[in-house]
């Protein structure tokens, strides 16, 4: 009936039982307590392959969906689902996660047993906000996932690591705690509708917020979900974290832990409050837009390796931010795509500065250049990354960018209330998006001239060994992907597109609910997403539905109470 | 099912050559040079004799086909391998696409790519990356043949950035030297630019074409046939008064110009000259840099909808042409002298587009690859003899060493002066005889400016080949000290350039003009090509009607006379230059250049009139500055130190004074809940403002005034219900606080005058003259601003 409900369970316990079992080796045994962090994983990695066999591709809603009481007098339940859009950021995060600890054989040498806890762990937390279909689940998870990056960073990171490990912490719980007083505020509203309490996301949505509400929670997630991102200009935690963060943990962040601002967007916060997305999706796509191009030049300004791939990624995520602002099929697609992309990329950058690091302890560029003739393969295999990551044609990168340009460029007509003239238009920020595309180049080649090229002059770059057996196999499945991902992207863009158009579909007959008093949704929502859903996949514009008399939507104009409320006098003493 | 224009193996052609790459690039290391070499020339012979089978067999039957009618509108052979991408009503499709237009490219590239590929065994001999250097020829090569290749734009583009990428390596490819990595780096952010608008402008035709394109979103064919059906399209004004085809064709065309080293992208192409030889003779003169021309070719039915911006690509193009030639006359280096040749020849090939003249650009791009490849590979032979060195300073007299060099070069040079009957003569004559022809609507006597250009461009052409002739051939040599014996390169260098030698002399026949004595098969080119680019263009006449045109034919007498020019012009750059450079720079030259104006123009065109100079000032400073200044001053201080880190210090010295107070000391603790009391105290015996408030009640709005704290209950109230500002008359004056009043009988506004028994001021009589105004909007709920009126019924919900 429910064929691999037992996938999401096991990927999401088995990690639980290997940090488990590595805390319990003795004290010193490195290669065991490695050994279990690297079988576990890839056991996961194994494991997560049969979700996407299970997969039904022409379904929109949850998958394998899993579904237990947990905390029965809150309402909260132990509720995991994927769809085509966690499917592929689900199989990102169990692909990297022993990539990288094999990567970091010899990066980690103290500490090895709590450090392999440590990923294992991590990689619970992200897998589970991933899957969870339940408020609170994710929230506990969306947690988890805090405290083993603030050890990895704060542990074993560099110099300034204490400042970077609580900058980091800091950052987030601001965020995530605004986010858990909008929780709070629709978990007591639907209950004030139903007189249910529940916390399942699925039922969640289908609350009707009023208008004013929506931008408060929306503004509330969008601020958590923003600095994850991280958008400009709550951004300045990652280029910190990311220089102090040990090798493993910079690609954690950079490979995953980005995307689920993007996701909980998408998941979490645009299908809970449409008409507050609909509100500031213009603005975050204006600060998407910004960052996109103010990433790419203060890279271009680091003399730092590490902190230059680190800004690249702010301007690699404007990019998804500006897809999921777009609310076209091709912008969100678009956009995860890039996340995948980037997490494969940018992951890639990162080991490949960790294999420069453990061989001359410096990322500053000056003190390399010339690499290429040391390290012929490793620096083939890292022209691939860097121009998969620059966007090159036939490589993973390109995909991506292309189409949340694309969608971007084609969003003009959906906003709802046509779109506010005051701000720029959806194709003037698309072509400003794309310049993105120049100074990718910029930046990147610079980087990569810096490093490779030039004249082998410093004596200690003389003896640097080329990448080891363990190392290719750590590149060379990376490098494949890019490739893969770059001349085949319709395996996966296909799995995405029933979830976006539902999505989609979802979104706008919400919008089309109009304001009023907290309610659920009305009898015709499932026909207006079916409407919606219909026009979005015979391909005329993804406009909105035409606004039904009873139901004006327009924001700004003097809102007429609902018909069936209770006048209220005001002004009463 | 098979379409009828199916296609099999089409994709072969360039395959082959990526398996090359793949081979030679993951284990060329390991292969010896002879096993690297054959793979790669094999693979791009095996490459090039495919394209020619594919040409004369399955597209000349399909020729017939078409010509019976049973081929559909367009004649093409499509060959479908999957779907790229699909999103949505996007799908791309990853197509090939075998015309008249592709199969002459694909002859050209694969033609010249073999003869490259096998001059290059002689030229990198004693190479190190002897592998790489193959695998990314081979590279190249596929890329550029899915570019020529690609059935719609995206799957163009991917050959686009492809040959991007190639170029970008190799350029770099002795990468240990600093200046040429940042060469390469160049070209490729150069090229990026061009790309990002390319990318725009495809975008820009998708939004306008979605939905009508039959399900092939940016397919050529489904273009052009949006075009042919529905020319509102791409006619309709899109900004100011030009057309969406203005602006998208303008956002193509800077694509183009960014690969075709056009004005203001040409930068990079001279820098390109530190790769290899053979890559500049393969890449930045042959094929990749005519990839521009080839793509406004291929959207020339978009072109043809605005000629504005075709305007905008033949004024570019001349330009081009003529600051490039300059620019060519004072350099010292082989390779820069043919490198600025390629950009001005780049810009004749612009006009020929710019103009209409789709056919005769192409024909100059096929004659001006034989030509041009021919030059660099004799200026690699040259260089070769001169063991590395390519100053013309230290050459001279060398048609004693390299006599079979020497040959070829001098026919190559022939050709691109325009001489009677050889190759260059008939395609620049075509560019030129189309320039002058096109009267497009709006155009005024732009044709005859354009023509003009060309023709002083003609003669500077002339002038700097031969003056390059003369330098290295002739006169007597002048290296002894640097290079002893320079010596004849080896037949696999010499046989190419024969070859080449032969075609840049009787390439010309397959496109003569009309006027020549002719058979039908020497105007086979233009007919062959006209099957793919038809020179129709739409404008608005001056009554604002939509008309469409033709180039028109010129008459014979001034067709013979334009030729006539052209070669008076090419004969007198030829002449001036033997009169300077006959045997070394003639005295002539030295006092010409020694001071006033001509040296001034001497340095100017030695410094490339010091464009690079000004981009570094006005682009790439500025551009180092923003992003330093931007990490500095935004990030770093504005968002670090002032709002992140300010923060996080607010919050600590809150807490540090927090936690002062909190120490414990009892007498401290009770200086707080002294203070505090004392501040309740003030905020509660704080006068409060009077105020009234409103309900319905059923006989109408009950009013009440609250005087506040501050004023006894017993004061003075009097209201203004008409909204006029002044106290009523008929509500009085009284002490009574509650007034109830029909719907109907106020306005929005009421106003509350309140004044104080006791201290409020009074006159004489002991009435109040200090009053205390209230002003409120009342509303009820459900009637907003209606309260004068009756509720409309129905008018709110």
């Amino acid at each position: 009936m429910n064929p691999g409900a037992w996938v999401l369970p096991m990927i999401l316990g088995l990690p639980l039982l290997g940090a488990l079992f590595a805390m319990c080796t003795p004290r010193g045994e490195h290669a065991l307590s490695r050994g279990i962090g690297i079988a576990t994983s890839t056991l996961t990695f194994v494991v997560s392959l049969f979700a996407l066999s299970y997969f039904d591709k022409t379904q929109a809603g949850y998958q394998m969906v899993t579904d237990a009481s947990w905390i029965p007098g809150l309402g909260v339940r132990f509720k995991t689902g994927v769809d085509g859009i966690t499917l592929w950021l689900v199989l990102l995060t169990t692909f990297l996660t022993p990539v990288t600890l094999l990567a970091a054989t010899r990066t980690i040498e103290k500490h090895v047993r709590e450090f392999v806890a440590a990923m294992l762990v991590l990689e619970t937390g992200m897998l589970g906000a991933f899957v969870a279909v339940d408020a609170f689940l994710f929230y506990v998870m969306w947690e988890v996932m805090l405290i083993p990056m603030y050890l990895l960073i704060g542990i074993w990171g560099g110099q300034r690591r204490i400042y970077a490990s609580i900058k980091f912490v800091i950052y987030t719980m601001v965020g995530s705690l605004l986010m858990l007083v909008a929780i709070f505020y629709v978990y007591v509203s639907y209950a004030d509708v139903t007189g249910v309490y529940t916390t399942d996301l699925e039922k969640l949505q289908t609350l009707v917020l009023p208008h004013k509400a929506q931008v408060w929670c929306f503004a509330a997630f969008a601020l958590a979900f923003c600095i994850k991102i991280p958008l400009f200009p709550f951004h300045t935690w990652l280029p910190d974290a990311h220089v102090e963060a040990p090798t493993p943990g910079s690609v954690i962040l950079a490979g995953v832990l980005l995307k689920l601002g993007i996701f909980g967007l998408l998941r979490w916060a645009m299908p809970l409050f449409p008409y507050g997305a609909s509100v500031l999706a213009p603005y975050i796509a204006i600060l998407a837009v910004i960052g996109i191009v103010y990433g790419a030049l203060v890279a271009y300004a680091q003399d730092d390796v590490k902190k230059l791939v680190a800004y690249s990624s702010v301007s690699h995520l404007g990019f998804c931010a500006l897809g999921v602002f777009a609310l076209t099929p091709a912008g969100i697609e678009g956009s995860i795509y890039a996340m995948l992309s980037h997490g494969l990329t940018t992951g890639g950058l990162f080991l490949g500065i960790g294999v420069l690091y453990e061989r001359r302890h410096t990322r500053r560029l000056a003190e390399y250049g010339g690499i290429w003739k040391q390290m012929p393969i490793f620096s083939a295999l890292y022209l691939i990354i860097v121009m998969g990551s620059a966007g090159l044609p036939g490589l993973s990168g390109f995909i991506g960018e292309f189409l949340s340009i694309f969608g971007t460029f084609n969003a003009g007509d959906t906003f709802p209330d046509g779109y506010p003239n005051y701000l720029p238009h959806p194709r003037i920020l698309g072509g400003l998006a794309a310049t993105g595309v120049i100074l990718g180049a910029v930046y990147l080649l610079f980087m990569f001239q810096k490093v490779f090229f030039g004249p082998l002059d410093k004596a200690r770059n003389g003896a640097l060994p080329d990448l080891s057996v363990r190392e290719q196999v750590v590149f060379i499945p990376i490098v494949v992907l890019i490739f893969v991902m770059g001349v085949f992207p319709r395996p996966f863009l296909k799995r995405m597109e029933p979830s976006v158009n539902a999505f989609l579909g979802a979104y706008h007959a919400k919008l089309a609910e109009g304001d009023g008093p907290s309610r659920l949704v009305s009898d015709e929502f499932g026909g207006r997403a079916r409407m919606a859903i219909e026009r979005i996949r015979r391909g005329g514009s993804s406009a909105p539905l035409g606004t039904e008399p009873g139901t004006p939507s327009a924001p700004g104009a003097a809102v007429p109470p609902a018909p069936t409320a209770q006048p209220v006098p005001r002004g009463l003493p | 099912m098979e379409a009828k224009n199916a296609v099999n193996f089409l994709w072969v052609v360039p395959a082959l050559p990526l398996i090359g790459a793949f081979i030679n690039l993951t284990l060329g290391r390991r292969l010896s040079r002879q096993a690297v070499h054959f793979v790669a020339v094999a693979s791009v012979a095996a490459s090039f004799f495919t394209a020619a089978w594919l040409v004369v067999g399955p597209l000349r039957q399909a020729y017939d086909v078409y010509k019976a009618g049973n081929l559909g509108d367009v004649f093409e052979l499509k060959e479908h391998l999957y779907t790229w991408i699909e999103v949505g009503n996007f799908k791309v499709q990853l197509d090939l696409r075998l015309d008249p237009l592709s199969s002459v490219m694909i002859l050209i590239v694969t033609f010249c790519s073999t003869l490259i590929h096998l001059y290059s065994t002689g030229y990198m001999e004693h190479e190190k990356r002897y592998g790489a250097y193959f695998g990314y020829l081979n590279l190249f090569t596929g890329a550029m043949l899915i570019l020529v290749l690609g059935a719609n734009m995206p799957v163009m583009f991917i050959g686009w950035e492809g040959v991007g990428l190639c170029s970008y390596l190799l350029i770099g490819f002795w990468f240990e030297n600093e200046a040429y990595a940042t060469a390469g780096r160049k070209a490729f952010v150069v090229n990026r630019i061009g790309d990002c608008a390319f990318l725009l402008g495809m975008f820009l035709l998708y939004w306008a074409t979605q939905g009508i394109d039959g399900g092939q979103s940016l397919d050529f064919s489904a273009l052009r046939q949006v075009g042919e059906t529905q020319p509102e399209v791409y006619q309709q004004v899109w900004w100011g008064r030009e057309r969406l085809a203005a602006a998208a064709c303008v956002l193509l065309f800077i694509g183009a110009a960014g690969k075709s080293a056009q004005i203001p992208l040409y930068v990079w192409l001279p820098d390109a000259m530190a790769g290899p030889t053979p890559v500049s003779a393969l890449i930045h003169a042959a094929t990749l840099v005519t990839a521009g021309v080839y793509m406004v070719a291929r959207t020339s039915f978009i072109f043809a909808h605005s000629t504005t911006a075709m305007a905008v690509v033949a004024i570019i193009g001349a330009i081009t042409a003529l600051v490039a030639a300059f620019m060519a006359f004072a350099q010292t280096d082989l390779k820069k002298v043919l490198a600025y040749s390629t950009v001005s020849q780049l810009g004749f090939m612009f006009v020929g587009v710019g103009t209409g003249n789709w056919t005769g650009a192409i024909f100059h791009l096929g004659t001006h690859a034989f030509f041009k490849a021919g030059l660099f590979l004799g200026a690699g032979s040259v260089m070769h003899g001169m063991e590395g060195s390519g100053d013309l300073r230290i050459m001279g007299g060398l048609k004693k060493y390299l006599p079979w060099t020497r040959l070829c070069f001098l026919i190559y040079c022939l050709a691109i002066a325009g001489f009677p009957l050889t190759s260059g003569f008939f395609s620049k004559d075509s560019i030129l005889a189309g320039a002058y022809a096109a009267h497009h609507e709006g155009w005024g006597g732009l044709n005859y400016a354009l023509w003009s250009m060309l023709i002083v461009a003609a003669l500077g052409t002339a002038f700097y080949m031969w003056r390059l002739y003369f330098l290295v051939f002739e006169g007597s040599y002048r290296g002894k000290e640097q290079v002893e014996h320079p010596h004849e390169s080896p037949w696999t260098m010499v046989g190419p350039l024969v070859i080449l030698a032969v075609l840049a002399l009787v390439a010309g026949f397959i496109a003569v003009p009309h006027v020549f004595p002719h058979h039908h098969y020497m105007t086979f080119l233009p007919e062959w090509l006209g099957h793919s680019v038809k020179p129709v263009f739409h404008g608005v006449d001056k009554e604002g009607k939509e008309i469409m045109q033709v180039l028109p034919h010129l008459s014979a007498a001034k067709e013979w006379g334009l030729m006539a020019c052209a070669t008076a012009a090419g004969l007198l750059g030829i002449g001036l230059a033997a009169a300077l450079y006959r045997k070394g720079p003639s005295p002539w030259v030295e006092r010409f250049t020694r001071d006033g104006a001509g040296k001034a123009l001497y340095d100017a065109s030695f410094n490339k009139l010091w464009v690079d100079e000004l981009y570094e000032i006005i682009l790439v400073k500025p551009f180092r500055f923003l992003a330093r200044g931007l990490f500095e001053i935004v990030d770093r201080f504005m968002i670090d130190t002032v709002l992140v880190n300010g923060l996080g210090f607010a919050v600590s010295t809150f807490s540090r004074i927090s936690r002062w107070v909190q120490n414990g000391m009892v007498q401290r603790y009770m200086v707080g809940v002294v203070l505090g009391a004392a501040a309740i105290f003030l905020w509660t015996s704080r006068a409060d403002a009077p105020g009234f408030t409103w309900r319905a009640v059923p006989a109408g709005i009950e009013f009440k005034a609250q005087p506040g704290n501050g004023l006894r209950a017993d004061s003075v109230v009097r209201w203004d219900f008409d909204g006029d500002g002044k106290p009523d008359e008929a509500t009085g004056t009284g002490t009574g606080t509650i007034v109830v009043k029909r719907r109907g009988e106020i306005a929005s506004r009421v106003t509350l005058f309140i004044a104080d028994p006791v201290w409020g001021k009074k006159s004489k009589d002991g009435k109040p003259t200090e009053w205390r105004k209230v002003t409120r909007k009342v509303e009820l709920p459900g009637e907003a601003a209606t309260l004068t009126q009756p509720a409309a019924s129905g008018g709110v919900r």
